[in-house]
């Protein structure tokens, strides 16, 4: 018995191993952020290279708008990018874009020179101070805001047909009729 | 060159601590005493070794070598030298450099004192310390190299994160691994005596100086925190139970508790597994805060490497040290005996009580850090366990233990009278509810929490004075004989009147913070007064100017009191145009009652109106001179004779106690 009490924090340690084991294999990925219902924090992003214009809160305002956090390093942004074309074309919703931790300013240029560019506006964030501000803990994720410049809800991966129309596409319309 | 002869001393540290870790590990077993005498050339050969790397990486800063990708990563040229030199650390892998380097230092300071230790014990404690070491150096050359090149050179670097750029951070990281690399000695120490099955009064005062200082490093790391984040982050909070903070927040608890622990080890001989224990989870909450840090399990704002690869590198060097410690506590713990027996209201009563509820509280932080973790694992989805649950389940575990803290120091070994104690501190009593009568009829209106902590600090206060008076028996003899005791009073006690003192001072402050902190928020223009608690804040204009490495809006504020001028306050808002970052820097006046502090905003409209946010934050400057007061204590403590006359040794020991029984050691 007494070899028991010995033994119980080895037992606790292991299984918060455990919970760490399978902690490290779980994406971040579906952390809601602390900014839901909160106002888009300010910020003033630079252009992309061979662009004018950057993004700032500023532009945000007055209509629902999605921001995308990509990089053309990320693949997932890639399996994404495609649909965001077509919400683009569409007419939709305006998507703003962060480029995220490019490390070479030339490589998102060339990326959506390739595939198309269905963003409004993109600011270059190579140094994470937006994402960082945004809370974002990886590629692609997409913020919904509303017309008052409020952030209503933070989509986590990529944006497919499925879950756009399953869900995002609805919350975009809810948002718009406010 | 500089950066690959850095490199190379770290792949000879690690070759110098696999020879310390097995050489004099396997001669203590054997009783070889030549392979055990490697064990102090090695450590202080891996401590040189890991001096020169420390002293490469901090060149390569210092000269803004931007072929190094660590210096091109976090320094930038038009950085301060200060924050050149603090950015040695302020980044993953130079911040692993410094861990290994203080833990080489500590490494080679029992190589070098450690004369009066018995050889086999020695042995053990520098081949474990050289053990994690060992670690810690294949994480480094395996995952994060800090002397990596970059090819070609860059021109410039990226800039160390602006928000680091603060004094207050840049010795932050310094004090805080002092504090959790500190508990490894007490660790080592703690598996030595597992190996060896011996645990006694000296090998108590071989581990209490050296958990003492790691403690009191630790206080001052945690302090110097949330110091930086109640100036820096502008909003007048200092604690955010975030996972970063409880990760140093638990070594910290768990030190507190086998410090005190040590005592009934070293004074009455008993309590020892549990004090190998605490020496265990101290330790091991030390590394556990380092993983939570580093692997990106929990995500924080703190954290500055994510990196899966590393997640995986670290949780096994924890399944290795953790879990080999606990293994060999579980073998080999039942076999200790402690000889001191005790009844539940006696000194060791409450250092016992001291130790449950300071390991519940440690428990109840990990759990909360962790609790995110454990639903997500289980596919309950991401939630987030905020201050509300820490500070419902936390605080009021601590009331009663700072109740108890009153009367632990006047209760005798052994067996003692609650009755007894309660009346000979009834001055304490009666003077805490006179104090308390009148700070009520002066307040007349705050949180029930506050009243309470207050009320609290005030009796912890005048307990620990109470009992220094009783010590002296002041007002019991002539004064002047008491003044002589006073002098005579060991360091050891000293230490402990100021380190309780300081808690109580401490309590007061977060208590006076939490209950009556004032907040105005508001849009001023120049010539607008916004009067917060009692004090008239007037807004006098911003302009624009030009920092060293920033643009600045620098926002003054003529506080005055009753039309008395009390402080002209200069807040500033700083933007980095390397990182593009803004920093607030909020304008603090310490007053003995409180903090005026205000924070300047962004311009509304073109007028010269601004966002301003204006606090009053009662007694908050209390907090962190009373952990200074803390950390001092713990100072004068180590500083004890019976830690600094050789006493520390088995052999003397018998002799003191032979010449105490025959009556010559009276004094």
């Amino acid at each position: 018995m007494k070899r028991l009490v010995y033994l119980l924090p080895l037992f606790i340690f292991l299984v918060i191993v455990g919970y760490f084991a399978v902690g490290l294999n779980l994406n971040p990925r579906n952390i809601p952020s602390m900014l839901i219902d909160q106002k888009v924090p300010h910020f003033d992003l630079a252009p992309i290279k061979g662009s004018k214009r950057g993004f700032s809160h500023k532009d945000l305002k007055g209509q629902v708008t999605l921001i995308n956090i990509f990089g053309s390093w990320c693949a997932a942004c890639l399996a994404e990018h495609p649909f965001l074309m077509e919400i683009s074309t569409k007419g939709l919703v305006p998507i703003y874009g962060i480029d995220w931790r490019e490390k070479n300013s030339d490589d998102g240029p060339r990326w959506l020179a390739q595939k198309g560019n269905p963003y409004t506006l993109i600011g270059d964030d190579p140094k994470s101070k937006v994402a960082i501000a945004l809370g974002v803990a990886g590629a692609p994720e997409t913020f919904f805001v509303d017309k008052r410049g409020f952030i209503r809800f933070k989509h986590v991966g990529p944006i497919t047909p499925k879950n756009w129309q399953s869900k995002l596409w609805p919350l975009v319309q809810e948002l718009q009729e406010q | 060159m500089i950066a690959e002869a850095g490199h190379f001393a770290l792949i000879l540290a690690l070759f110098i601590a696999i020879v310390q870790a097995s050489l004099p590990m396997v001669g203590a077993h054997h009783g070889n005493a030549l392979w055990m005498s490697f064990d102090k050339p090695s450590a202080i050969a891996q401590m040189l070794m890991v001096s020169l790397a420390f002293a490469c990486l901090t060149y390569s800063h210092v000269v803004s070598d931007f072929s190094v990708l660590n210096v091109v990563q976090n320094s930038h040229s038009m950085k301060p030298m200060l924050y050149k030199v603090a950015g040695v650390w302020g980044n993953h892998e130079g911040s692993l450099v410094l861990w290994v380097f203080i833990l080489a230092a500590f490494g080679s300071a029992v190589a070098i004192f450690g004369n009066n230790l018995p050889p086999t014990l020695r042995a053990r404690v520098l081949a474990v310390q050289a053990l994690i070491s060992v670690g810690f150096y294949l994480f480094m050359l395996l995952t994060s190299n800090p002397f990596e090149r970059v090819f070609p050179a860059a021109m410039d670097g990226r800039g160390l994160n602006p928000l680091l750029q603060d004094p207050g951070l840049a010795f932050h990281p310094p004090f805080l691994y002092l504090g959790y690399v500190g508990f490894s000695m007490a660790f080592s120490f703690a598996i030595a005596a597992l190996i060896e099955g011996r645990v006694d009064a000296a090998w108590a005062r071989w581990v209490r100086p050296w958990t003492l200082a790691a403690w009191s490093f630790l206080t001052i790391g945690i302090g110097l925190g949330s110091w930086w984040a109640y100036y820096e982050l502008g909003w007048g909070g200092w604690w955010f139970w975030d996972p970063v903070e409880n990760a140093s927040f638990m070594p910290w608890l768990a030190g507190t508790a086998l410090l005190h622990s040590a005592i009934v080890v070293e004074k009455r001989d008993t309590m020892k597994t549990w004090t190998i224990f605490l020496a265990i989870l101290a330790f091991s909450l030390s590394l556990l805060g380092t993983f939570l840090v580093r692997s990106g399990v929990l995500t924080s704002v703190h954290a500055f490497a994510t990196d899966p690869e590393r997640g995986v590198f670290i949780l096994l060097l924890l399944v290795i040290v953790i879990g080999g410690s606990l293994t060999l506590f579980a073998i080999r713990g039942p076999a200790l005996r402690s000889t001191g027996i005790f009844k539940p209201i006696s000194r060791e009563g409450g250092l016992l009580l001291n130790n449950l509820v300071l390991t519940t509280g440690c428990a109840v932080v990990l759990l909360g850090t962790l609790y995110p973790l454990f639903l997500d694992a289980v596919g309950g989805g991401k939630v987030s366990v905020g201050a509300p649950f820490f500070n419902a389940v936390f605080i009021p575990l601590m009331i009663p233990m700072f109740v108890a803290m009153g009367f632990g120091p006047i209760l005798s070994w052994k067996r003692s009278d609650l009755i007894q104690a309660a009346l000979r501190l009834k001055t304490a009593f009666i003077l805490t509810g006179l104090i308390c009568a009148v700070i009520l009829a002066l307040l007349n209106h705050g949180p029930f929490l506050a009243i309470v902590g207050l009320g609290l600090a005030m009796w912890l206060f005048v307990a620990t004075l109470v009992e220094l008076g009783e010590r002296i028996r002041l007002f019991k003899g002539p004064l002047k004989e008491s003044f002589g005791r006073l002098f005579s009073q060991t360091r050891a006690s000293w230490g402990m009147t100021l380190a309780h003192s300081g808690m109580a001072i401490v309590i007061a402050g977060m208590a006076g913070v939490g209950g009556w902190k004032v907040e105005k928020i508001q849009v001023m223009k120049p010539g607008d007064t916004v009067n917060v608690a009692g004090y008239d804040y007037k807004f006098i204009g911003a302009r624009q100017g030009q920092g060293p490495n920033y643009t600045v809006i620098e926002g003054k504020f003529e506080v005055t009191q009753d039309g008395q001028h009390v402080i002209v306050l200069s807040a500033e808002k700083r933007n980095y145009p390397v990182r593009q970052m803004p920093t607030t820097e909020a304008a603090i006046h310490s007053l003995f009652s409180g903090d005026l502090y205000a924070v300047i905003g962004d311009p509304e409209g073109n007028d010269g109106k601004f966002v301003t946010r204006l606090y009053f934050n009662p007694l908050v400057a209390w907090m962190w001179a009373g952990s200074l007061i803390m950390a001092f204590g713990a100072f004068v403590s180590i500083s004890d004779r019976r830690y600094r006359v050789g006493a520390p040794s088995r052999h003397k020991i018998k002799n003191v106690k032979v010449v105490e029984a025959s009556g010559i050691g009276q004094t």
